[in-house]
């Protein structure tokens, strides 16, 4: 596609949206409000838990399909550490805690045993899905388990224009999502490791003959992947609530957040989680039946010109 | 991921993988280039015909796959033999875009979907508000048309991107297809499904009794299988599996990657297809849970199990599949089969990631070792 003709089309799609949003405001300025506001903070849950996926992909190239059992051991740690203690961010450490380690084990004792089997992992992981969801179901059985939000941050805040009050916990979960994003742009760009994981990002072989340890990188990285979706996994356990087949859920928009924003790219999560989050919150309050429809021409106008996501390198 | 690495993923062997990809692209220059290869070597090597040892084995199992309905009960036939060969056949078209064409589509059990769905929504059901309750004769060709045509456009979209990609994109596909049927009750009935969808009746047969079934089954898994068998000899299968190997190669030697792949696809769609609507007369209905996650994995479970090197890999699967869930709930409780099955699939992908045809390669090529000293090439052991 020639560079004028894509600028039309971007300039193109902004009309229409800007066209739409005048529509909703002008509509119900409420419910438009509220909606972007639904979005954004589901969009930063998935940006969360998909960062953590498009690390570890950037890196090692392994589709790790276990990564949506990690949200979900995730959540119940951090829902059992919260029963036993009633501290929500003792919780939240938990859960990190808990899918790192777990996610640490799967790479030192299984996956590095397989390096550059990218296919045989992808198999593995799937493998271990299984089974973590099967053990989770034994433990947990098949109820819904709704985490409180920690008393401080329940309730709503008041006093915002044309929408009046909005949970105080989501508008958090919004800050959350910023923080966690600007900590780990400066993560990995201005710390050592950091340094390492985007130059093994870029070229695994040189890195490795530069005289870093490759594998102490790789475990790192994993283990942070997997605490990010275990962390999500706690904030989603007050705001979805926990049942089995959540991890398919966050593992599908794990999926989709990465390929519409590209591979191995933070930025690429976040712009990818952020129209996802939008979409499907639009989507079910304006098309209830249809908004799973969306996600899916989201997905498929992106594979269709830009096969490689919005951010991903040719 | 190029497909060398591809082969080499699936194939820690690595022998078979150089004895299995060098001769196609060898063949395919040699005939590109015009060489004069020794129109005997060609023959022999091209010949659709099979030899007279894989003619008696395929005799036998055929005879026996005969016979034994005749000998087990009605349950067994039914339960065991019918599904065996329904899942069977569904995975086929898996192994048949994995093992030739070198994608890994976890959307296969979608396409069956599609064909089910397309059965249940034309056909009859208990639904009357949503079946259209349109002829059988036209019903079933519809639904193969239909579901072929989607299972085009699922890989028109998922050959864009190469490799491990497109096991993320099939997945995705698959889940939203899910989502889709589950949350639509205009079309298909959401959380329910259609129910109470049977065969239509021809010649005054019951087609869902254990014994026309199993007939009907055992019919269209062998149509499957030969066409798989025979596909893959044909110059599309030929030029199919050299895009597996190293898709840039065939480009250069001007062939049409996208395309071949496409066609791969619509190929496996019609087997997954007939496998569909096969699937939703075993049933008798069609739900979201059959084309749900569980499902999607379950299939390539089964592919991977048997083994991806061969379309009787799918067939023995099925069978160990079936065999497990059927049988593993006496031993453990019922709600445990996931934890049984995803162990027995860890094991397979850890230890002989060619699965259960991998592991009898290997036994039987240690043991013609051990016979006959240096022993054949076990080469002719692991490919079709």
């Amino acid at each position: 596609m020639s560079k004028r003709a894509s600028v039309a089309g971007w300039v193109l799609l902004a009309l229409l949206l800007v066209a739409l949003s005048v529509w909703g405001i002008a509509d119900n300025a409420r419910l438009f409000l509220v909606t972007v506001l639904n979005g954004l903070t589901l969009a930063s849950l998935y940006f969360i838990v998909a960062s953590g996926f498009t690390l570890v992909f950037g890196l090692m190239r392994n589709v790790n399909l276990a990564h949506g059992s990690l949200y979900l051991l995730g959540g119940y740690i951090g829902y059992v550490v919260a029963e036993a203690t009633g501290w929500w961010v003792l919780a939240l450490a938990a859960g990190f805690l808990g899918a790192a380690v777990v996610g640490l084990l799967l790479q030192v004792v299984i996956l590095r045993h397989m390096q550059g089997q990218e296919l045989r992992q992808t198999l593995v992981t799937i493998g271990i899905a299984i089974v973590i969801a099967d053990i989770l179901l034994w433990i947990f059985t098949g109820e819904v388990h709704q985490m409180e939000a920690p008393s401080w941050l329940k309730g709503p805040l008041r006093g915002i224009p044309i929408i009046n009050a909005y949970s105080q916990y989501r508008m958090s979960l919004l800050v959350l999502g910023v923080v966690i994003g600007v900590a780990l742009w400066l993560f990995l760009n201005r710390t050592r490791v950091g340094m390492m994981i985007r130059a093994g990002v870029d070229d695994r072989a040189m890195l490795a003959a530069a005289g870093v340890n490759v594998n102490l990188v790789f475990a790192v990285t994993f283990a942070i992947g997997a605490g990010l979706a275990g962390l999500g996994g706690v904030i989603g356990a007050v705001e979805l609530s926990m049942v089995p087949g959540e991890d398919t859920r966050l593992l599908l928009a794990s999926l989709i957040v990465v390929i519409v924003g590209g591979m191995g790219s933070v930025v690429g999560a976040a712009i990818g989680a952020a129209i996802l989050g939008l979409a499907e919150t639009f989507g079910l309050a304006y098309a209830p039946t249809y908004s799973v429809v969306f996600t899916f021409v989201i997905l498929v106008v992106v594979l269709a010109f830009r096969p490689r996501g919005i951010l991903g390198r040719a | 991921m190029s497909a060398a690495k591809w082969r080499k993923a699936m194939n820690p062997g690595a022998l078979a993988a150089q004895g299995a990809g060098a001769p196609i692209l060898a063949r395919l220059d040699r005939r590109f280039a015009g060489a004069a290869a020794s129109p005997a070597t060609v023959a022999r090597e091209s010949s659709p015909t099979l030899d007279s040892a894989a003619l008696l084995r395929h005799g036998l199992l055929l005879a026996a796959l005969i016979v034994f309905p005749f000998v087990a009960t009605p349950f067994i036939t039914f339960q065991i033999g019918g599904q065996c060969l329904t899942l069977g056949l569904i995975a086929l078209s898996l192994t048949f875009l994995a093992g030739y064409g070198g994608m890994i589509s976890l959307a296969q059990m979608t396409v069956a979907g599609i064909a089910g769905y397309t059965v249940a929504i034309l056909g009859v059901s208990g639904t009357a508000e949503i079946s259209l309750n349109w002829p059988s004769w036209l019903v079933v060709p519809c639904a193969l048309l239909i579901a072929t045509v989607c299972a085009t456009l699922i890989g028109w979209l998922s050959v864009r991107t190469e490799g491990i990609y497109t096991i993320m994109i099939t997945l995705a596909i698959g889940v939203a297809f899910y989502y889709l049927v589950l949350q639509n009750y205009s079309v298909f009935n959401g959380f329910q499904g259609l129910q109470k969808v049977y065969p239509p009746e021809v010649f005054g047969i019951n087609w869902r009794d254990p014994l026309p079934f199993y007939f009907l089954a055992l019919t269209c898994a062998a149509a499957g299988y030969a066409w798989v068998r025979y596909l893959v000899r044909t110059p599309f299968g030929i030029a199919l599996q050299g895009i597996r190997d190293n898709p840039r190669r065939m480009h250069a030697l001007g062939f049409n990657v996208v395309a071949h792949r496409v066609a791969a696809y619509a190929a496996a769609g019609f087997i997954a297809a007939v496998g569909g609507v096969l699937f939703v007369w075993y049933n008798a209905l069609i739900t979201p849970g059959s084309v749900g996650t569980s499902w999607l994995i379950n299939l390539l479970i089964i592919a991977v199990l048997g083994g991806l090197r061969h379309p009787v890999g799918p067939f023995l699967g099925a069978l160990v599949f079936v065999l497990l869930q059927t049988f593993a709930i006496d031993l453990i409780d019922r709600e445990r089969f996931n934890l049984v099955i995803g162990g027995v699939f860890l094991a397979i992908v850890l230890f002989s990631p060619d699965g259960l045809l991998g592991l009898w390669a290997k036994l039987r090529a240690r043991m013609t070792t051990r016979a006959a000293g240096v022993g054949r090439s076990t080469i002719s052991t692991q490919r079709p």
